[in-house]
């Protein structure tokens, strides 16, 4: 490349020129004495002094200059990394058919079927109070009553796999199920015909 | 002579010119054509929304159907902006409504767009056909909302890089049963879920849907589902790709794609499961832009397996993960390669980046078509930059960013401005420019004397005196926007031409050497420029002295003197 000119290569590119000189802030790196540039100072830290290469440059305002937009799409795709480890997520959905709201049960926090009737139990105990006793009062923390509830005839568990099928719990061992379950519906018995 | 044509075969001719500035000479000729010209004219862009009033715009061009504006300035995308700086839209808004109602486009860009500026959009304009929103902010989906039920012929929704806030999630569910007009749907933006079941009946009356970019929140049993309705897609986003290649669902999805021969443009992949990518193979020879930039954790080898196979490939936006390694595979794949960007896989991290001068290189040396570059890199030599500007003259945009701001060349210790001198000498028609590393005010001497063509350059950490910007103020007839940060230019370069800043678009200066009295005499000087200083600090209470350094400068050509919705911290002198 001849396009340097002899004039232009004799030039000085002595770097106390720069006056960029990172130095620690209020410290002796600082070039001239010119406490104007401590104005620059906020802006970088550094804990180099008059090095040309420092491979650890500490963190400067909007540099690298990435787009705040992409630095928080990459901010939240690596919190969900970290927190859910495998590719489905855990979470599902629990309706139950005459239940005014649904719910959410994490799939990972139980190891078995039976695990889990007993939370659901436990979740939709209220609405099933006047179904399954009598008396006014309901023994919430009852799991055999509550579990009979939903093993009887009155309420079926179903559950909507990846492929959108409509199926009845309890049919594949209970990791597949976790693996394959997008959400649960506890349908009532007479709806439920033609998946048993 | 000029008289010689009557009015409508001017304005014939006219129709045949498209780009706004054939537009704008053509208006300057004498008035009779000055009046054709502007009722005739369509589409109107506004790179500074601050330059000119709506009102001034409806009166020249009173059939105006299709307006761009751009608020912010660019280092707002950086923090470097406050957040409510400016760029409201609502009062252009307003004045179409009443005097301009047939509207039919409208794309902004580093605005502030409120729900009530949507919902009066979507009131205004009955023709309205096409929104297009990038880097917006200050709406939710309520507006989004406004905007599918009441728009029937609307064309296109495109959000691009906003954030939006999401509070009820059924915008999507608006879109009447009637809407069948839509070709271009993008939300790949949108952090909360949406109706699928909505958007499944949405995708399936509208035939003319090519476009379609979704959010995480689509599933893979749903992706698969909306390409076996819509095979007609040419630009796909898919939003989640996470799925157990042993399904049934991922066979379905795999065969579908097959059948997606239309696609040339794919991106998305906010989540994905790099095993899943052979879904995607099928489509990969038919490809001309591939945005991966957004997909996280896929390893160097899997983009690369991929990446072999898009043979047509023009457009590629990818991830730093790729590695050198995975530059040279591309570098010999995609041939006709035209646009290259390669992010930062984990910005918010200062470590190291992956790629060096070496991957560059390589794929300048297979992609002699090469224009437009984004690096971010972790080192760069004169050497390499040389070698890439012998290889690809043809470049129009070119930004290399370094980890470190002011790295020198990697091998020789010396300043990066033989290498950027090659760029600008070599690349005759560039008319972008960012350069980094560490650079002396030889690097804008070479800038001013040979990018003739330049008309946007960023400089951060670069330069050693006024002697620098002057030379780019100089030289760079054609430059339009010019943005500094972070380096030794003070009130000589400021007030060394301070004519040119009529010709320019805007002028930034962040963390210089500009004091606030050289700001006020400019100002002074200048009444057609707005100069505005921003102040976030405790810096200036009171009277300010004239000869304290200015933290972040703006200044603007304008038609319409100071405005009027500037926050409390932002002086306009």
């Amino acid at each position: 490349m001849d396009m340097i000119s002899k004039e232009h290569k004799k030039e000085k590119l002595g770097f106390e020129e720069t006056e960029l000189r990172l130095g620690l802030p209020g410290g002796g790196g600082i070039v001239n004495g010119d406490l104007e540039n401590s104005q620059k100072e906020k802006n970088l830290i550094s804990c180099s002094n008059d090095s040309v290469k420092s491979p650890h440059r500490a963190q400067v305002v909007g540099w690298p200059p990435v787009q705040s937009f992409r630095k928080s799409i990459v901010a939240v795709q690596k919190r969900n990394s970290e927190e859910g480890g495998g590719a489905a997520a855990s979470f599902v959905k629990v309706s139950m058919d005459g239940a005014p709201y649904l719910r959410k049960v994490d799939l990972n926090m139980y190891k078995s079927y039976q695990d889990l009737y007993g939370a659901l139990g436990k979740m939709f105990s209220f609405f099933t109070m006047g179904k399954c006793d009598s008396r006014g009062m309901m023994d919430f923390m009852n799991e055999r009553k509550l579990m009979d509830v939903l093993n009887g005839s009155d309420f079926v568990p179903t559950y909507e796999d990846k492929d959108g099928d409509w199926m009845l719990v309890g049919d594949v061992p209970w990791e597949t199920f976790v693996g394959s379950c997008k959400r649960l519906r506890i349908m009532k018995g007479t709806e439920a015909i033609g998946l048993g | 002579m000029v008289n010689y044509f009557p009015e409508e075969v001017l304005e014939h001719v006219f129709s045949f010119l498209t780009s706004h500035r054939d537009r704008n000479a053509v208006s300057l000729v004498c008035k009779s054509w000055y009046n054709v010209e502007r009722f005739s004219r369509g589409k109107v862009f506004i790179g500074n929304c601050y330059a000119i009033s709506p009102e001034r715009l409806i009166s020249r061009f009173p059939r105006v159907r299709s307006l761009t504006l751009k608020g912010k300035p660019h280092f707002a995308d950086f923090n470097l902006v406050l957040h409510d700086w400016g760029g409201y839209v609502y009062p252009w808004i307003e004045a179409m409504a009443k005097g301009c109602t047939n509207l039919e486009e409208l794309r902004l860009k580093r605005m502030l767009v409120s729900d009530a500026s949507l919902e009066l959009i979507a009131k205004s304009f009955p023709n309205f056909k096409s929104l297009v929103l990038v880097s917006c902010e200050g709406f939710t989906t309520d507006g989004l909302a406004a905007i599918a039920s009441n728009c029937r012929f609307l064309r296109e929704l495109d959000l691009q890089e906003n954030e939006v806030e999401d509070p009820r999630g059924q915008w999507l569910s608006c879109f009447p049963d009637s809407c069948t007009s839509l070709a271009s749907l993008n939300f790949a933006c949108l952090k909360g879920e949406v109706n699928l079941a909505a958007l499944e009946r949405l995708v399936a009356r509208c035939r003319n849907l090519k476009s379609l970019r979704l959010n995480h929140a689509v599933p893979p049993d749903v992706l698969q589902k909306i390409l076996a309705r819509a095979p007609q897609l040419v630009d796909l986003g898919a939003g989640s790709f996470v799925h157990d290649p042993e399904s049934e669902t991922y066979n379905k999805l795999k065969n579908v794609m097959q059948k997606c021969t239309s696609i040339r443009s794919l991106s998305g992949f906010l989540d994905v499961n790099a095993r899943c990518l052979p879904a995607i193979y099928p489509i990969c020879i038919n490809l001309s832009s591939l945005n991966l930039s957004y997909a996280p954790g896929i390893y160097s080898k899997e983009l690369v397996k991929l990446i072999r196979k898009c043979k047509k490939l023009q457009c590629l936006w990818i991830l730093d993960t790729i590695g050198d390694k995975g530059l040279r595979v591309v570098a010999s794949a995609c041939k006709e390669l035209q646009e290259l960007r390669v992010f930062k896989s984990d910005p918010n991290d200062v470590g190291n980046a992956a790629v060096t001068e070496e991957g560059l290189v390589a794929i300048s040396a297979g992609c002699p078509n090469l224009n437009s570059l984004l690096y971010f890199c972790r080192q760069m030599t004169n050497t390499a930059l040389i070698t890439v500007a012998k290889n690809c003259p043809n470049f129009i945009r070119f930004r290399l960013c370094t980890l470190d701001p002011i790295t020198p060349d990697a091998v020789t210790m010396q300043p990066l401005d033989n290498g950027f001198g090659a760029i600008v000498q070599s690349c005759k028609g560039l008319k972008r420019l960012s350069v980094s590393g560490l650079l002396t005010d030889q690097v804008f001497l070479y800038i001013g004397m040979y990018a003739e063509q330049l008309e946007m350059l960023s400089i951060a950490f670069a330069g050693n005196s006024d002697k620098g910007m002057v030379y780019v103020l100089n030289g760079c007839k054609k430059l339009k926007k010019l943005e500094i940060r972070d380096s030794p230019f003070g009130n000589m370069a400021l007030l060394a031409d301070t004519g040119k800043y009529e010709t320019m678009r805007s002028l930034w200066m962040s963390s210089c050497k500009v004091t606030f009295g050289a700001c006020k005499s400019l100002a002074e000087k200048m009444p057609r420029l707005n100069v505005e200083i921003i102040n976030e600090g405790d810096e200036m209470e009171g009277g300010s002295d004239d000869r304290q350094n200015v933290e972040k400068m703006y200044l603007y050509r304008t038609l319409v003197g100071p405005r009027k919705d500037a926050p409390d911290s932002v002086w306009t002198l």
